[in-house]
């Protein structure tokens, strides 16, 4: 099936080339950065961690967000996301891939990354958030190419992949959970010390993921014969509503115990985010844009008529994406560590060779998904009109 | 065991041709250890020994610049510590290594003034650094085992193993850690280096060692030796005649976050005292 990501139209060939052209600017940058070291970056002493583990944490999020069209199809038998599912596979496995990448990325040493596996050491979350991801990148891979295999020759799937199928669902629960784990179990990070951290993160993901695949699935239908249906956009469309929803309700619930408690440590980080601490105000601008399009989104999706209506759902979904890409991508992660544990307020800002190794490792991710989503078109398009009982 | 040249020549031919070559060069070990017999080597009689290391620092020793200088400068020189200065001479407070530092009673104590005490008393300077918990969140979370704790309780660091991931730096509630966001070895003076003490190389993660370097050659700490004399005491809290246990058993002494259950070994004496 791998010969069809290498054959397609120029327009194919040039969004390649165009990916792959960002993707070695962003290699550049990252080979400065080898040599000389994470100094490139804004990171430093005080906010050590920045936009590349804030884009790893979102995109865990993206790559879990798959269960929420395997649950329906595999487990309620709910035919419609039969054409869907596979698009949420394979975003799941570009989405890790990108995780694995902004890991490297964020590594002081990266060619000691080994030393996770030869010295293992379970009472890290770092070590289980190692084999959660590699364990659900591989679970994807296998259940996506061996799904599509005998989706083109005709045939159903082999009964052998269904327990994998079943072991997915919790395993895309437990990535999400466990990253959220690195944070929530700091003593001393008030922000992050919140026993709702991980049920927030599952929310946020359930709602950016599927809201991307919308976006996505929409932008296949337009540049291609096949159609993941309108049936299964809608569906879709209502998951990213309930989701979106438990979002805004859980953060919610964390502005209602900082603030009615008071409790000074608990209050400073949304302070610094959402008014300015000290002085400083550089993030609230963007963060009262997540709010604001966090409200606009979730209005619309509510609206059962804004939400039938594509255009619109659309437009709410790109809103949701970029809500959620800069609460959890960014907001979540400098919040956590300003002010210092000193009460200190040192702000951070992402350098421009950090920006471009992001923008490099999130057009690798495209790149893989471009391929992929191209297999997979190419698959469906040729056995469009023949049932397949799965 | 005695044997003459002829005899061993022919024992260790036949054992090198069977891969025992350790076996022979230390016939009283299984073939599968190699290495030294504990019998051969004697343990340092100088080595400062304890159950559980723990410093007592009195501020109210410190009473000049100078006195803080001299203390933060001892610990920085003897292990290398580059200084990394912004174009102005200012410190690189992104970038900087500081192992042992001085910072305002209010960021050493975050709640702790009361919003009528006088400006100097919360800018009140204290010497802060690792403070060698017994409970570290540190080494919890360390994913290769880089940061962990010795015997003598002593949080130490593998800088060989550090994979530079700073989820240590995430965890520690003092801001004791500090990463290597370049090399190091440009920031240190050619002439002010302590060839005795190793330099780092950048991506790893670095922090006070409560001097366990020194200890092994029968020295106090390097901060502990330069500071103001009774400004910082050293020894073993767990042995009851010690000093350090004499002054938190019977004076007034804070940690810092003590209330975070991470056990801290570092001791404020409020109020200083005769004790030195």
């Amino acid at each position: 099936m791998l010969e069809k990501a290498f054959e397609g139209s120029k327009k194919y060939w040039a969004w390649i080339f165009f990916l792959g052209a960002l993707a070695l600017i962003g290699i550049y940058y990252y080979l400065q950065q080898f040599m000389y070291g994470l100094g490139i970056t804004g990171l430093g002493r005080d906010v050590s961690w920045g936009l590349y583990i804030g884009q790893f944490t979102f995109l865990v999020g993206v790559a879990a967000s798959a269960v929420m069209l395997v649950i329906p199809y595999y487990l309620h038998d709910y035919k419609t996301f039969s054409k869907i599912v596979i698009l949420g596979e394979f975003l799941a496995i570009s989405a890790v891939t990108m995780c694995i990448l902004f890991i490297m990325a964020d590594m002081g040493q990266p060619m000691r990354v080994m030393n996770v596996v030869l010295h293992p050491t379970p009472n890290s979350v770092m070590f289980w958030d190692f084999i959660v991801l590699s364990g659900y990148l591989a679970l994807n891979l296998l259940i996506g190419w061996v799904t599509l295999g005998s989706d083109r020759k005709g045939v159903p799937p082999p009964k052998w992949i269904k327990p994998f199928i079943i072991v997915s669902v919790p395993w895309a629960f437990s990535i999400h959970t466990v990253t959220a784990f690195l944070y929530a179990g700091l003593p001393g990070r008030h922000f992050w010390l919140s026993a709702i951290m991980a049920a927030r993160f599952l929310a946020s993901a359930f709602a950016g993921g599927p809201a991307l695949l919308i976006i996505l699935s929409m932008i296949v239908r337009k540049i291609s014969k096949f159609d993941p249906g309108k049936e299964a956009i809608q569906a879709v469309g209502k998951i990213v509503a309930y989701a979106m929803f438990a979002n805004v309700f859980f953060l919610g619930l964390e502005f209602f115990t900082a603030f009615y408690s008071s409790i000074p440590g608990h209050t400073d980080s949304f302070k610094y985010l959402y008014v300015g601490l000290d002085g400083h105000h550089e993030l609230v601008p963007i963060m009262w844009t997540s709010s604001v399009f966090a409200v606009i989104s979730l209005v619309m999706l509510i609206i059962p008529a804004a939400r039938k209506n594509e255009g619109s759902l659309v437009l709410a979904c790109i809103m949701l994406f970029i809500s959620l890409w800069i609460d959890k991508g960014f907001g979540l992660i400098i919040g956590g560590l300003v002010p210092n544990p000193l009460e200190q307020v040192r702000t951070y800002w992402p350098t421009m060779p950090e920006t471009w190794i992001t923008i490099g490792v999130w057009s690798i991710g495209f790149l893989i998904l471009s391929m992929l989503y191209k297999i997979a078109i190419s698959v469906r398009e040729q056995t469009a009109g023949v049932e397949i009982e799965h | 065991m005695s044997m003459d040249r002829r005899q061993f020549l022919k024992i260790a031919g036949i054992s090198s041709i069977l891969g025992f070559g350790a076996s022979v060069a230390n016939a009283t070990h299984p073939i599968w250890v190699k290495g030294l017999d504990p019998s051969q080597v004697e343990p340092n009689k100088e080595t400062l020994t304890a159950k559980r290391w723990a410093m007592v620092v009195d501020m109210s020793k410190f009473k000049t610049d100078e006195d803080f200088k001299k203390t933060i400068d001892a610990c920085h020189l003897t292990h290398n510590v580059p200084d990394f200065r912004n174009p102005d001479g200012s410190a690189d407070t992104r970038h900087e290594i500081k192992w042992i530092w001085k910072a305002a009673y209010e960021n050493a104590f975050p709640g702790q003034p009361n919003r009528f005490m006088d400006e100097h008393l919360k800018e009140m300077p204290f010497l802060v650094l690792c403070n060698h918990c017994d409970n570290p969140p540190c080494v919890r979370v360390c994913p290769t085992k880089a940061t962990f704790k010795l015997p003598n309780g002593i949080t130490m660091q593998d800088m060989h193993r550090c994979i530079g991931c700073r989820f240590c730096m995430a965890a520690c509630p003092y801001g004791a850690r500090s990463f290597n966001w370049v090399d190091p070895r440009n920031a240190i003076k050619p002439e002010a280096e302590n060839k005795e003490y190793p330099t780092r190389t950048k991506g790893v993660v670095e922090k006070c060692t409560f001097c366990t370097e020194r200890l092994q050659f029968g020295k106090m700490p390097a901060c502990v030796e330069a500071a103001p004399k009774g400004g910082l005491v050293f020894g073993d809290v767990e042995d009851p005649n010690s000093e350090v246990r004499k002054i938190v058993s019977t004076r007034l002494t804070v940690r810092r976050k003590s209330e975070l259950g991470t056990g801290p070994a570092v001791y404020y004496l409020i109020g200083g005292s005769d004790h030195a």
